[in-house]
């Protein structure tokens, strides 16, 4: 690791504003970090949580004008003294679509605020050849539940990315960057990239990283801020609500290795492991708690890869239903309503459906699970019913739909007397929802240079500005 | 015998990446935790016959100091296929309250 030498005489102090750009910064919480000494400001602005479509079709989930207040706050401010941004996992997913779309939002904003920073963007995108090179040559290894990577299944990809670690950012700081716009990166490597490039101790600055990476979600009231600042030392780390209503607690603090963590003692990163499984947590004034007791163990190289692919197409419809006669039996109207859909596909279609796929969902009754509810529990007052037709193409989809829209809406169960009308909200009563998108890749790929993987690019507005 | 839901104060649910679910059960008090983190009924069997997951892959970690169980169990697709009903899994704890613990 390329760190600096020399020993931090005080603490890095690192201004982390959100749990995500786009999620909300707020300009008396960034004004305070820094009022407050803040060297850097730091924050993902993804992850994988909201699904494969993101990095598939290489857009954001967050609004443009979310994403352009949130930078601007933090644009503004950091110029104004002089400290560095740095953004990880840009556009939601870190492709190279996700993070143009990020960089064409910060360009905007220096135009607009008449700034002109120094952007390095860190791509991290990786195209299918240097992926099954890696592959071929044994350097791609599954992490469970997967198996072993084939041709296909990268085939498969629309977009993969490697989540990288701090070295790109630490380079990028190095060479005089004022904003850094990273591809997918570990959360945890963004906010602990300064730290390290200053020559922070590593077990402290990414235990500082991977507490911070959701924001004020290590806080004790999660709804009263957005940030949190914190203060890496030479054996410790110190976490702050940048919000003065809130404080952070050693439960608040602790609990949140719980948080979207397998395990929550050691946490796998590009170069390492960090273990928790000494640290301890104390209560230093009513709002800060600091951390001492974390180790880094250092490891081969490896960064994980993320693929999402782009799958078969499904159509929609959607009823209420309040009829006595469908509650009262709404396991067995589940599946003669089923039965009767497949059969009306199989003559209404033929073979040109195709290995299609049916579901009913009723909501109000067992839809997130789809398991059997037990025997006697009451009848609901309303239940929602999903249809959804999985097929190879959309347009195979909407035929199906169509095919079983008269069922889907009229069905008789034996107790009625004359045909029901299910309760439907929409004309034309089909969506289309598009493809079915899907992660396909859970494997690392060994690196002998955390920077091989990499490409740095560079907008220097200044020089943009003479020329 | 008492419940899940009787000796925890909170259990949550939530996707941990595209491929694992984990699971995080606040016991109580320190009387609950030493008495039930432990219990067969959350190993990996009950994982296996409510979500699915291969036993042999379900993950226990005991954290003391808060008095939590965490399970993480992979899940049988991943986030987002054909059939997904609860993307974030924010909902699968639910299915867990009414686990009877010795």
């Amino acid at each position: 690791m390329t760190e600096h030498t020399d020993n931090p005489s005080k603490p890095i102090s690192v201004l982390v504003p959100a749990g995500s750009l786009g999620a909300g910064v707020r300009e008396d919480e960034v004004a305070y970090g820094i009022a407050k000494g803040a060297q850097v400001i730091a924050s993902d602005a993804g992850s994988t949580d909201s699904g494969a479509a993101y990095l598939a079709l290489g857009i954001s989930k967050n609004n443009r004008q979310s994403v352009k207040r949130d930078l601007t706050i933090m644009m503004k401010q950091a110029w104004a003294t002089r400290i560095p941004i740095v953004i990880g996992t840009s556009g939601q997913a870190g492709g190279d679509k996700n993070l143009d779309w990020t960089r064409d939002i910060a360009v905007e904003i220096a135009r607009e605020l008449g700034i002109t920073p120094r952007i390095a963007l860190l791509r991290s995108e990786l195209d299918k050849a240097t992926v099954k090179a890696r592959n071929a040559s044994g350097r791609i290894r599954p992490l469970a539940p997967l198996g072993a990577l084939d041709d296909a299944t990268i085939d498969a990809c629309e977009h993969i990315v490697a989540a990288l670690g701090p070295e790109p950012y630490i380079a990028a700081l190095e060479a005089g960057a004022d904003i850094i716009l990273g591809g997918r990166t570990t959360d945890t490597a963004v906010i602990a990239s300064y730290a390290l490039w200053k020559g922070a101790p590593a077990g402290p600055s990414w235990h500082a990283g991977k507490i911070a990476e959701c924001g004020a979600q290590c806080t004790e009231k999660v709804e009263e801020g957005a940030g949190v600042l914190l203060r890496i030392d030479r054996d410790s780390f110190e976490v702050e609500p940048l919000s003065t209503a809130n404080r952070c607690t050693p439960h608040s603090v602790s609990a949140h290795m719980l948080y979207e963590n397998s395990d929550p003692f050691r946490l796998v990163e590009p170069g390492g492991v960090l273990d928790v499984t000494t640290s301890h947590y104390a209560q230093i004034d009513p709002r800060t708690v600091k951390v001492t007791g974390s180790v880094w163990e250092p490891k081969p190289y490896t960064l994980k890869l993320e693929g999402a692919s782009s799958g078969r197409f499904q159509t929609i419809m959607l009823v209420g239903i309040q009829d006595p006669v469908v509650l009262n039996n709404l396991d067995a109207f589940h599946d003669r309503m089923l039965g009767v859909l497949y059969d009306r596909v199989h003559k209404a279609v033929g073979e040109a459906a195709g290995n299609f796929h049916l579901s009913l969902r009723l909501y109000g009754w067992n839809a997130v699970s789809g398991d059997k509810v037990p025997a006697g529990t009451p009848a609901p007052r309303e239940v929602g019913v999903l249809f959804v037709a999985t097929a190879d193409t959309q347009e195979m989809a909407t035929q199906i739909a169509k095919a079983c829209n008269p069922y889907f809406f009229h069905m008789y169960m034996p107790e009625h007397e004359e045909m029901p009308s299910y309760g439907f909200a929409f004309t034309p009563a089909d969506i289309e929802r598009g493809p079915v998108y899907e992660f396909r890749l859970n494997h690392v790929v060994e690196c002998d240079d955390p920077m091989e993987l990499v490409r740095t690019e560079w907008i220097d507005l200044a020089l943009e500005e003479v020329a | 015998m008492v419940t899940v839901n009787e000796v925890c104060r909170l259990v949550r649910s939530k996707n941990a990446g595209p491929y694992w679910v984990t699971v995080d059960f606040f016991f109580k008090d320190a009387e609950s935790y030493a008495r039930h983190a432990h219990s067969p009924a959350l190993g990996g069997d009950t994982f296996a016959r409510l979500f699915g997951a291969d036993p042999a892959l379900v993950k226990h970690f005991p954290v003391d100091g808060l008095h939590v169980l965490k399970v993480s169990y992979p899940r049988t697709s991943p986030q987002g296929g054909e059939v997904e009903r609860d993307m974030h899994c924010g909902q699968q704890y639910v299915r867990l309250l009414d686990i009877e613990l010795d």
